[in-house]
Protein backbone atom coordinates (compact mmCIF):
# COMPACT_ATOMS: atom_id res chain seq x y z
CA UNK A 1 0.00 0.00 0.00
CA UNK A 2 1.38 3.42 -0.93
CA UNK A 3 1.21 6.06 1.70
CA UNK A 4 -0.83 9.12 0.72
CA UNK A 5 1.42 11.81 2.18
CA UNK A 6 -0.79 14.73 1.12
CA UNK A 7 -2.60 14.64 4.45
CA UNK A 8 0.24 14.23 6.96
CA UNK A 9 0.55 17.95 7.79
CA UNK A 10 -2.15 19.80 9.69
CA UNK A 11 -3.98 22.54 7.82
CA UNK A 12 -3.08 24.78 10.78
CA UNK A 13 0.61 24.43 9.82
CA UNK A 14 0.18 24.99 6.09
CA UNK A 15 -2.08 28.00 6.53
CA UNK A 16 0.96 30.04 7.66
CA UNK A 17 2.39 29.75 4.13
CA UNK A 18 -0.56 31.57 2.58
CA UNK A 19 -1.00 35.30 1.96
CA UNK A 20 -3.27 37.22 4.32
CA UNK A 21 -6.64 38.60 3.43
CA UNK A 22 -8.08 41.96 4.44
CA UNK A 23 -10.28 42.75 7.41
CA UNK A 24 -12.59 45.64 8.08
CA UNK A 25 -14.16 47.17 11.16
CA UNK A 26 -17.16 45.17 12.38
CA UNK A 27 -20.33 47.27 12.50
CA UNK A 28 -23.43 45.88 14.21
CA UNK A 29 -26.63 47.34 15.61
CA UNK A 30 -29.89 48.68 14.24
CA UNK A 31 -29.96 49.69 10.58
CA UNK A 32 -30.55 53.43 10.04
CA UNK A 33 -31.80 53.17 6.43
CA UNK A 34 -32.00 49.87 4.54
CA UNK A 35 -31.10 51.65 1.28
CA UNK A 36 -27.76 52.91 2.57
CA UNK A 37 -26.92 50.80 5.64
CA UNK A 38 -28.37 47.31 5.06
CA UNK A 39 -27.31 44.29 7.10
CA UNK A 40 -28.68 40.80 6.57
CA UNK A 41 -27.44 39.87 10.05
CA UNK A 42 -29.75 42.11 12.06
CA UNK A 43 -32.83 40.61 13.77
CA UNK A 44 -35.30 42.69 11.74
CA UNK A 45 -34.01 41.09 8.51
CA UNK A 46 -33.97 37.60 10.00
CA UNK A 47 -37.55 37.95 11.24
CA UNK A 48 -39.00 39.13 7.90
CA UNK A 49 -36.76 40.34 5.07
CA UNK A 50 -39.46 40.46 2.40
CA UNK A 51 -41.05 43.85 3.15
CA UNK A 52 -37.54 45.33 3.28
CA UNK A 53 -36.63 43.80 -0.09
CA UNK A 54 -39.94 44.89 -1.65
CA UNK A 55 -39.40 48.45 -0.44
CA UNK A 56 -35.82 48.53 -1.76
CA UNK A 57 -36.92 47.13 -5.12
CA UNK A 58 -39.36 50.02 -5.49
CA UNK A 59 -37.07 52.83 -4.39
CA UNK A 60 -33.42 51.87 -5.26
CA UNK A 61 -33.38 49.11 -6.61
CA UNK A 62 -29.73 48.45 -5.65
CA UNK A 63 -29.08 49.16 -1.96
CA UNK A 64 -25.69 49.91 -0.45
CA UNK A 65 -24.00 49.45 2.92
CA UNK A 66 -20.72 50.60 4.40
CA UNK A 67 -20.82 47.62 6.74
CA UNK A 68 -18.67 44.58 5.88
CA UNK A 69 -16.19 46.96 4.26
CA UNK A 70 -18.75 47.98 1.63
CA UNK A 71 -21.37 46.08 -0.33
CA UNK A 72 -24.40 46.17 -2.62
CA UNK A 73 -27.80 44.52 -2.58
CA UNK A 74 -29.61 44.28 -5.92
CA UNK A 75 -33.28 43.40 -5.49
CA UNK A 76 -34.68 42.88 -9.00
CA UNK A 77 -34.75 39.56 -10.81
CA UNK A 78 -33.03 41.16 -13.79
CA UNK A 79 -30.05 42.45 -11.79
CA UNK A 80 -29.64 39.24 -9.80
CA UNK A 81 -29.68 37.20 -13.02
CA UNK A 82 -27.21 39.53 -14.75
CA UNK A 83 -24.72 39.21 -11.89
CA UNK A 84 -25.12 35.44 -11.62
CA UNK A 85 -24.25 35.16 -15.31
CA UNK A 86 -21.41 37.70 -15.25
CA UNK A 87 -18.48 35.71 -13.88
CA UNK A 88 -16.07 38.07 -15.68
CA UNK A 89 -16.81 41.05 -13.47
CA UNK A 90 -18.07 39.35 -10.30
CA UNK A 91 -15.85 36.80 -8.56
CA UNK A 92 -16.94 33.88 -6.37
CA UNK A 93 -13.64 34.00 -4.44
CA UNK A 94 -15.73 34.44 -1.32
CA UNK A 95 -19.42 33.66 -1.36
CA UNK A 96 -20.19 34.59 2.24
CA UNK A 97 -20.36 38.35 2.86
CA UNK A 98 -18.37 38.95 6.02
CA UNK A 99 -15.79 41.26 7.56
CA UNK A 100 -12.92 39.39 5.94
CA UNK A 101 -11.94 39.21 2.28
CA UNK A 102 -9.69 36.30 1.41
CA UNK A 103 -6.53 37.20 -0.55
CA UNK A 104 -6.94 37.74 -4.30
CA UNK A 105 -4.33 35.04 -4.87
CA UNK A 106 -6.94 32.52 -3.72
CA UNK A 107 -8.80 32.93 -7.05
CA UNK A 108 -9.68 31.08 -9.21
CA UNK A 109 -9.85 28.11 -6.79
CA UNK A 110 -11.13 29.73 -3.59
CA UNK A 111 -11.36 28.04 -0.20
CA UNK A 112 -14.29 25.72 -0.94
CA UNK A 113 -14.21 24.67 -4.62
CA UNK A 114 -16.20 24.69 -6.81
CA UNK A 115 -18.63 27.18 -5.20
CA UNK A 116 -15.71 29.55 -4.47
CA UNK A 117 -14.10 29.05 -7.88
CA UNK A 118 -14.07 31.20 -11.00
CA UNK A 119 -13.65 30.08 -14.63
CA UNK A 120 -11.85 28.25 -16.05
CA UNK A 121 -10.92 26.22 -12.95
CA UNK A 122 -14.53 26.17 -11.78
CA UNK A 123 -15.74 24.01 -14.66
CA UNK A 124 -13.22 21.25 -14.01
CA UNK A 125 -13.68 21.19 -10.23
CA UNK A 126 -17.47 21.11 -10.64
CA UNK A 127 -17.33 18.32 -13.23
CA UNK A 128 -15.80 16.06 -10.56
CA UNK A 129 -18.90 16.41 -8.40
CA UNK A 130 -21.73 16.34 -10.95
CA UNK A 131 -22.07 12.54 -11.48
CA UNK A 132 -22.67 11.93 -7.76
CA UNK A 133 -25.46 14.53 -7.70
CA UNK A 134 -27.57 13.74 -10.76
CA UNK A 135 -31.25 13.09 -10.27
CA UNK A 136 -30.74 9.39 -11.04
CA UNK A 137 -27.84 9.04 -8.61
CA UNK A 138 -29.82 10.79 -5.87
CA UNK A 139 -32.93 8.66 -6.48
CA UNK A 140 -31.03 5.72 -5.00
CA UNK A 141 -31.16 7.49 -1.63
CA UNK A 142 -34.91 8.01 -1.65
CA UNK A 143 -35.79 4.81 0.17
CA UNK A 144 -33.33 5.34 3.04
CA UNK A 145 -34.41 8.99 3.34
CA UNK A 146 -38.05 7.91 3.59
CA UNK A 147 -37.15 5.38 6.31
CA UNK A 148 -35.22 8.11 8.17
CA UNK A 149 -38.22 10.49 8.05
CA UNK A 150 -40.50 7.77 9.41
CA UNK A 151 -38.06 6.97 12.21
CA UNK A 152 -37.89 10.64 13.23
CA UNK A 153 -41.69 10.77 13.51
CA UNK A 154 -41.75 7.41 15.32
CA UNK A 155 -39.48 9.00 17.93
CA UNK A 156 -41.91 11.80 18.83
CA UNK A 157 -45.22 10.20 17.88
CA UNK A 158 -47.75 10.62 20.65
CA UNK A 159 -46.44 14.02 21.72
CA UNK A 160 -48.82 16.89 21.02
CA UNK A 161 -46.08 19.52 21.01
CA UNK A 162 -43.29 19.10 18.50
CA UNK A 163 -40.54 21.43 17.30
CA UNK A 164 -40.57 20.65 13.59
CA UNK A 165 -37.27 22.46 12.95
CA UNK A 166 -35.40 20.84 15.80
CA UNK A 167 -37.02 17.39 16.03
CA UNK A 168 -37.56 16.77 12.31
CA UNK A 169 -36.24 19.08 9.59
CA UNK A 170 -32.64 19.47 10.74
CA UNK A 171 -31.94 15.75 11.04
CA UNK A 172 -32.85 14.86 7.47
CA UNK A 173 -30.13 16.69 5.49
CA UNK A 174 -27.66 16.17 8.32
CA UNK A 175 -27.93 12.38 8.17
CA UNK A 176 -28.11 12.20 4.39
CA UNK A 177 -24.97 14.25 3.81
CA UNK A 178 -23.09 12.49 6.65
CA UNK A 179 -23.94 9.22 4.92
CA UNK A 180 -22.81 10.51 1.51
CA UNK A 181 -19.50 11.78 2.93
CA UNK A 182 -19.03 8.70 5.11
CA UNK A 183 -18.98 10.59 8.44
CA UNK A 184 -20.29 9.05 11.70
CA UNK A 185 -24.03 9.85 11.97
CA UNK A 186 -23.64 10.69 15.67
CA UNK A 187 -21.42 13.68 14.75
CA UNK A 188 -24.52 15.66 13.67
CA UNK A 189 -24.42 18.11 16.60
CA UNK A 190 -20.83 19.04 15.72
CA UNK A 191 -21.86 19.83 12.12
CA UNK A 192 -24.42 22.22 13.58
CA UNK A 193 -21.63 24.15 15.36
CA UNK A 194 -19.48 24.32 12.22
CA UNK A 195 -22.38 25.62 10.19
CA UNK A 196 -23.49 28.15 12.74
CA UNK A 197 -19.98 29.62 12.73
CA UNK A 198 -19.62 29.68 8.95
CA UNK A 199 -23.02 31.18 8.16
CA UNK A 200 -24.40 32.98 11.19
CA UNK A 201 -21.33 33.93 13.23
CA UNK A 202 -20.26 36.49 10.63
CA UNK A 203 -19.94 39.41 13.05
CA UNK A 204 -17.89 37.56 15.68
CA UNK A 205 -14.26 38.65 16.21
CA UNK A 206 -12.09 37.31 13.36
CA UNK A 207 -9.76 35.37 15.67
CA UNK A 208 -12.73 33.50 17.08
CA UNK A 209 -14.12 32.76 13.62
CA UNK A 210 -10.74 31.51 12.41
CA UNK A 211 -10.31 29.25 15.42
CA UNK A 212 -13.78 27.79 14.89
CA UNK A 213 -13.07 27.32 11.19
CA UNK A 214 -9.84 25.55 12.15
CA UNK A 215 -11.87 23.14 14.27
CA UNK A 216 -13.93 22.26 11.19
CA UNK A 217 -10.79 21.59 9.17
CA UNK A 218 -9.29 19.55 12.06
CA UNK A 219 -12.42 17.43 11.94
CA UNK A 220 -12.31 17.06 8.15
CA UNK A 221 -8.63 16.10 8.27
CA UNK A 222 -9.37 13.38 10.83
CA UNK A 223 -12.10 12.05 8.52
CA UNK A 224 -9.77 12.19 5.50
CA UNK A 225 -7.02 10.30 7.33
CA UNK A 226 -9.49 7.65 8.44
CA UNK A 227 -10.62 7.26 4.82
CA UNK A 228 -7.02 7.06 3.57
CA UNK A 229 -6.51 4.13 5.97
CA UNK A 230 -9.94 2.59 5.36
CA UNK A 231 -11.21 3.50 1.88
CA UNK A 232 -14.93 3.04 1.29
CA UNK A 233 -17.65 3.80 -1.21
CA UNK A 234 -18.43 7.41 -0.30
CA UNK A 235 -17.64 10.96 -1.39
CA UNK A 236 -14.65 11.36 0.92
CA UNK A 237 -12.82 8.40 -0.59
CA UNK A 238 -13.94 9.57 -4.03
CA UNK A 239 -12.38 13.02 -3.48
CA UNK A 240 -9.17 11.55 -2.04
CA UNK A 241 -8.74 9.47 -5.21
CA UNK A 242 -10.08 12.02 -7.72
CA UNK A 243 -7.72 13.49 -10.29
CA UNK A 244 -7.63 16.83 -12.05
CA UNK A 245 -5.14 17.67 -14.81
CA UNK A 246 -3.48 14.25 -14.40
CA UNK A 247 -2.79 14.46 -10.68
CA UNK A 248 -4.57 13.97 -7.39
CA UNK A 249 -6.26 17.00 -5.86
CA UNK A 250 -4.44 19.42 -3.58
CA UNK A 251 -5.17 18.60 0.08
CA UNK A 252 -6.86 21.99 0.54
CA UNK A 253 -9.13 21.22 -2.43
CA UNK A 254 -10.21 17.87 -0.94
CA UNK A 255 -10.95 19.39 2.47
CA UNK A 256 -12.48 22.57 1.00
CA UNK A 257 -14.95 20.60 -1.12
CA UNK A 258 -15.86 18.44 1.87
CA UNK A 259 -16.45 21.60 3.93
CA UNK A 260 -18.67 22.92 1.16
CA UNK A 261 -20.76 19.74 0.94
CA UNK A 262 -21.15 19.60 4.70
CA UNK A 263 -22.07 23.24 5.20
CA UNK A 264 -24.12 23.84 2.06
CA UNK A 265 -25.91 20.51 2.33
CA UNK A 266 -27.46 20.94 5.74
CA UNK A 267 -28.71 24.44 6.67
CA UNK A 268 -30.18 25.02 3.26
CA UNK A 269 -32.45 21.98 3.07
CA UNK A 270 -33.23 22.20 6.77
CA UNK A 271 -34.47 25.72 6.03
CA UNK A 272 -36.53 24.66 3.02
CA UNK A 273 -38.27 21.84 4.90
CA UNK A 274 -38.87 24.08 7.92
CA UNK A 275 -40.21 27.04 5.93
CA UNK A 276 -42.60 24.77 4.02
CA UNK A 277 -43.96 23.26 7.24
CA UNK A 278 -44.20 26.76 8.78
CA UNK A 279 -46.29 27.91 5.82
CA UNK A 280 -48.57 24.86 5.98
CA UNK A 281 -48.97 25.21 9.77
CA UNK A 282 -50.32 28.74 9.37
CA UNK A 283 -52.28 28.13 6.14
CA UNK A 284 -54.90 25.42 6.78
CA UNK A 285 -56.38 25.70 3.27
CA UNK A 286 -53.05 24.77 1.64
CA UNK A 287 -52.38 22.06 4.23
CA UNK A 288 -55.72 20.31 3.78
CA UNK A 289 -55.47 20.58 0.00
CA UNK A 290 -52.03 18.92 -0.02
CA UNK A 291 -53.20 16.17 2.32
CA UNK A 292 -56.14 15.53 -0.03
CA UNK A 293 -54.10 15.91 -3.25
CA UNK A 294 -50.60 14.54 -2.60
CA UNK A 295 -49.94 14.56 -6.37
CA UNK A 296 -49.84 18.37 -6.14
CA UNK A 297 -46.81 18.28 -3.84
CA UNK A 298 -44.11 18.53 -6.55
CA UNK A 299 -45.75 21.72 -7.85
CA UNK A 300 -46.40 23.15 -4.39
CA UNK A 301 -42.85 22.43 -3.36
CA UNK A 302 -41.49 24.58 -6.20
CA UNK A 303 -43.68 27.42 -4.96
CA UNK A 304 -42.29 27.04 -1.43
CA UNK A 305 -38.79 27.15 -2.93
CA UNK A 306 -39.69 30.33 -4.80
CA UNK A 307 -41.34 32.24 -2.03
CA UNK A 308 -39.16 31.03 0.87
CA UNK A 309 -35.90 30.50 -1.06
CA UNK A 310 -33.43 29.83 1.74
CA UNK A 311 -30.18 30.77 0.04
CA UNK A 312 -28.54 34.10 -0.75
CA UNK A 313 -25.07 34.03 -2.33
CA UNK A 314 -22.37 36.71 -2.47
CA UNK A 315 -19.83 37.88 -5.01
CA UNK A 316 -16.84 40.22 -4.95
CA UNK A 317 -16.56 43.01 -7.55
CA UNK A 318 -13.37 42.51 -9.55
CA UNK A 319 -12.64 46.07 -10.76
CA UNK A 320 -14.08 49.57 -10.23
CA UNK A 321 -17.03 50.04 -12.57
CA UNK A 322 -20.29 51.83 -13.15
CA UNK A 323 -22.92 49.10 -13.09
CA UNK A 324 -26.67 49.61 -13.64
CA UNK A 325 -26.60 53.09 -12.15
CA UNK A 326 -24.24 52.59 -9.23
CA UNK A 327 -20.46 53.01 -8.79
CA UNK A 328 -19.07 49.70 -7.65
CA UNK A 329 -15.50 49.54 -6.36
CA UNK A 330 -13.11 46.63 -6.65
CA UNK A 331 -13.53 44.32 -3.65
CA UNK A 332 -17.06 45.54 -2.85
CA UNK A 333 -19.38 42.72 -1.87
CA UNK A 334 -22.56 42.00 -3.80
CA UNK A 335 -25.25 40.14 -1.93
CA UNK A 336 -26.91 37.99 -4.57
CA UNK A 337 -30.41 37.64 -3.19
CA UNK A 338 -32.25 34.80 -4.91
CA UNK A 339 -35.12 35.34 -2.43
CA UNK A 340 -35.50 38.97 -3.58
CA UNK A 341 -35.35 37.95 -7.26
CA UNK A 342 -38.04 35.33 -6.62
CA UNK A 343 -40.48 37.99 -5.37
CA UNK A 344 -39.96 40.52 -8.15
CA UNK A 345 -43.42 41.39 -9.56
CA UNK A 346 -41.81 42.20 -12.92
CA UNK A 347 -40.94 38.49 -13.22
CA UNK A 348 -43.72 36.69 -11.30
CA UNK A 349 -47.47 37.24 -11.29
CA UNK A 350 -48.86 37.59 -7.77
CA UNK A 351 -45.23 37.58 -6.64
CA UNK A 352 -45.99 38.09 -2.96
CA UNK A 353 -48.65 35.37 -2.77
CA UNK A 354 -48.11 31.68 -2.15
CA UNK A 355 -49.89 29.91 -5.02
CA UNK A 356 -49.37 26.19 -4.45
CA UNK A 357 -50.63 25.19 -7.91
CA UNK A 358 -48.52 27.77 -9.78
CA UNK A 359 -47.83 26.12 -13.14
CA UNK A 360 -45.20 28.47 -14.53
CA UNK A 361 -42.47 28.95 -11.95
CA UNK A 362 -39.10 29.97 -13.24
CA UNK A 363 -37.73 30.61 -9.74
CA UNK A 364 -34.04 30.90 -9.00
CA UNK A 365 -33.86 29.30 -5.55
CA UNK A 366 -30.92 27.19 -6.74
CA UNK A 367 -29.20 30.05 -8.55
CA UNK A 368 -28.56 30.62 -12.24
CA UNK A 369 -25.67 29.97 -14.59
CA UNK A 370 -22.50 28.02 -13.97
CA UNK A 371 -22.89 27.95 -10.17
CA UNK A 372 -26.36 26.32 -10.17
CA UNK A 373 -26.55 24.52 -6.81
CA UNK A 374 -24.79 21.21 -7.36
CA UNK A 375 -26.99 19.64 -4.68
CA UNK A 376 -30.32 20.81 -6.11
CA UNK A 377 -31.49 17.29 -7.01
CA UNK A 378 -30.55 16.10 -3.52
CA UNK A 379 -32.32 19.05 -1.89
CA UNK A 380 -35.48 18.47 -3.94
CA UNK A 381 -35.49 14.76 -3.11
CA UNK A 382 -35.10 15.45 0.61
CA UNK A 383 -37.72 18.20 0.60
CA UNK A 384 -40.23 16.06 -1.28
CA UNK A 385 -39.80 12.97 0.90
CA UNK A 386 -39.76 15.03 4.12
CA UNK A 387 -43.05 16.75 3.25
CA UNK A 388 -44.68 13.58 1.85
CA UNK A 389 -43.95 11.56 5.00
CA UNK A 390 -44.89 14.43 7.32
CA UNK A 391 -48.27 15.04 5.63
CA UNK A 392 -49.02 11.31 5.62
CA UNK A 393 -48.20 10.85 9.32
CA UNK A 394 -49.11 14.31 10.67
CA UNK A 395 -51.98 15.62 8.53
CA UNK A 396 -53.08 18.24 11.07
CA UNK A 397 -50.77 20.79 12.62
CA UNK A 398 -50.70 24.44 13.56
CA UNK A 399 -48.31 26.97 15.08
CA UNK A 400 -48.38 26.69 18.86
CA UNK A 401 -47.20 30.28 19.23
CA UNK A 402 -46.39 32.25 16.07
CA UNK A 403 -44.14 34.60 18.07
CA UNK A 404 -42.01 31.68 19.29
CA UNK A 405 -40.81 30.81 15.78
CA UNK A 406 -37.18 31.89 15.30
CA UNK A 407 -35.36 32.34 11.98
CA UNK A 408 -31.68 32.05 11.14
CA UNK A 409 -30.01 35.33 10.22
CA UNK A 410 -27.49 35.66 7.41
CA UNK A 411 -27.35 34.13 3.96
CA UNK A 412 -29.30 30.95 4.72
CA UNK A 413 -32.70 31.73 6.15
CA UNK A 414 -35.17 29.28 7.63
CA UNK A 415 -36.91 28.44 10.92
CA UNK A 416 -34.61 27.23 13.70
CA UNK A 417 -37.40 26.90 16.29
CA UNK A 418 -40.81 25.84 14.99
CA UNK A 419 -43.13 24.81 17.84
CA UNK A 420 -46.20 23.02 16.48
CA UNK A 421 -49.34 21.49 17.94
CA UNK A 422 -49.86 18.26 15.98
CA UNK A 423 -52.43 15.51 15.43
CA UNK A 424 -51.30 12.16 14.06
CA UNK A 425 -53.01 10.13 11.34
CA UNK B 1 -43.94 20.70 -32.58
CA UNK B 2 -40.28 20.07 -31.88
CA UNK B 3 -38.20 20.71 -28.75
CA UNK B 4 -34.57 21.57 -28.44
CA UNK B 5 -32.17 22.37 -25.58
CA UNK B 6 -29.49 25.01 -25.93
CA UNK B 7 -26.50 23.28 -24.31
CA UNK B 8 -24.82 26.65 -23.74
CA UNK B 9 -27.69 27.73 -21.53
CA UNK B 10 -28.53 24.45 -19.79
CA UNK B 11 -27.00 24.15 -16.31
CA UNK B 12 -28.68 20.95 -15.20
CA UNK B 13 -31.58 22.24 -13.10
CA UNK B 14 -33.54 19.25 -14.38
CA UNK B 15 -36.94 20.88 -14.57
CA UNK B 16 -37.44 19.50 -18.12
CA UNK B 17 -36.79 15.85 -17.35
CA UNK B 18 -38.87 16.14 -14.18
CA UNK B 19 -41.89 17.79 -15.82
CA UNK B 20 -41.70 16.04 -19.20
CA UNK B 21 -39.87 12.73 -18.68
CA UNK B 22 -41.18 11.36 -21.99
CA UNK B 23 -39.39 14.13 -23.88
CA UNK B 24 -36.24 14.80 -21.86
CA UNK B 25 -33.64 12.80 -19.99
CA UNK B 26 -30.47 13.62 -18.09
CA UNK B 27 -26.91 12.85 -19.11
CA UNK B 28 -24.21 11.51 -16.75
CA UNK B 29 -23.66 14.99 -15.33
CA UNK B 30 -27.30 15.98 -14.95
CA UNK B 31 -27.61 18.14 -18.06
CA UNK B 32 -30.86 17.87 -19.97
CA UNK B 33 -31.08 15.94 -23.22
CA UNK B 34 -33.86 15.59 -25.75
CA UNK B 35 -34.98 11.97 -26.08
CA UNK B 36 -35.35 10.62 -29.60
CA UNK B 37 -35.84 12.79 -32.67
CA UNK B 38 -37.14 15.90 -30.83
CA UNK B 39 -40.63 15.60 -32.36
CA UNK B 40 -43.35 16.14 -29.74
CA UNK B 41 -46.37 13.80 -29.98
CA UNK B 42 -49.68 15.70 -29.61
CA UNK B 43 -50.34 14.24 -26.16
CA UNK B 44 -46.99 15.62 -24.95
CA UNK B 45 -47.45 19.20 -26.10
CA UNK B 46 -48.65 20.40 -22.73
CA UNK B 47 -45.68 18.75 -21.01
CA UNK B 48 -43.32 20.36 -23.52
CA UNK B 49 -44.75 23.81 -22.82
CA UNK B 50 -44.52 23.18 -19.08
CA UNK B 51 -40.85 22.21 -19.38
CA UNK B 52 -40.02 25.25 -21.48
CA UNK B 53 -41.86 27.69 -19.24
CA UNK B 54 -40.26 26.34 -16.07
CA UNK B 55 -36.64 26.23 -17.22
CA UNK B 56 -34.87 28.86 -15.09
CA UNK B 57 -32.18 29.28 -17.76
CA UNK B 58 -34.63 29.61 -20.69
CA UNK B 59 -32.64 26.87 -22.40
CA UNK B 60 -35.59 25.11 -24.05
CA UNK B 61 -37.00 26.15 -27.40
CA UNK B 62 -40.29 24.95 -28.82
CA UNK B 63 -40.44 25.00 -32.58
CA UNK B 64 -43.99 25.04 -33.86
CA UNK B 65 -44.35 23.43 -37.25
CA UNK B 66 -46.47 25.01 -39.93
Amino acid sequence: MTLDDRFTRDFRETRGDQPLGTRNEIVTGPVSDWATDFSHLEPEWAADPYPIQDDLRRRCPIAHTDRFGGGWLPTTYEDVAAIAYDTERFSSRSIIMSNFRPPRELAPVGGTPPISSDPPFHHDARKLLLPAFTKNAIAKREESTRALCHSLIDAFEGRQDVDAAHDYAQHIPMRVIADMLGFPPEDGPRFREFIENALEGINRPPEERMERMALLFDYLLAQIRDHVDNPRDDLTTYLINAELYGRKLEPAHVAGTMALLLIAGIDTTWSAIGASLWHLAKTPADRTRLVAEPELLPTAMEEFLRVYAPVTMARLVKEDMHWNGVDMKAEDWVLLSFPAANRDPAQFERADEVVIDREVNRHVAFGLGIHRCVGSHLARMELKIALEVWLERVPEFSLRDPAAVTWAAGQVRGPRTLPLRVTYA
Amino acid sequence: MKVQIDPQRCHGHGRCYTLAPALFGEDDEGYGQVIGDSAVPPDQEHAARLAASNCPERAIDLVEEA
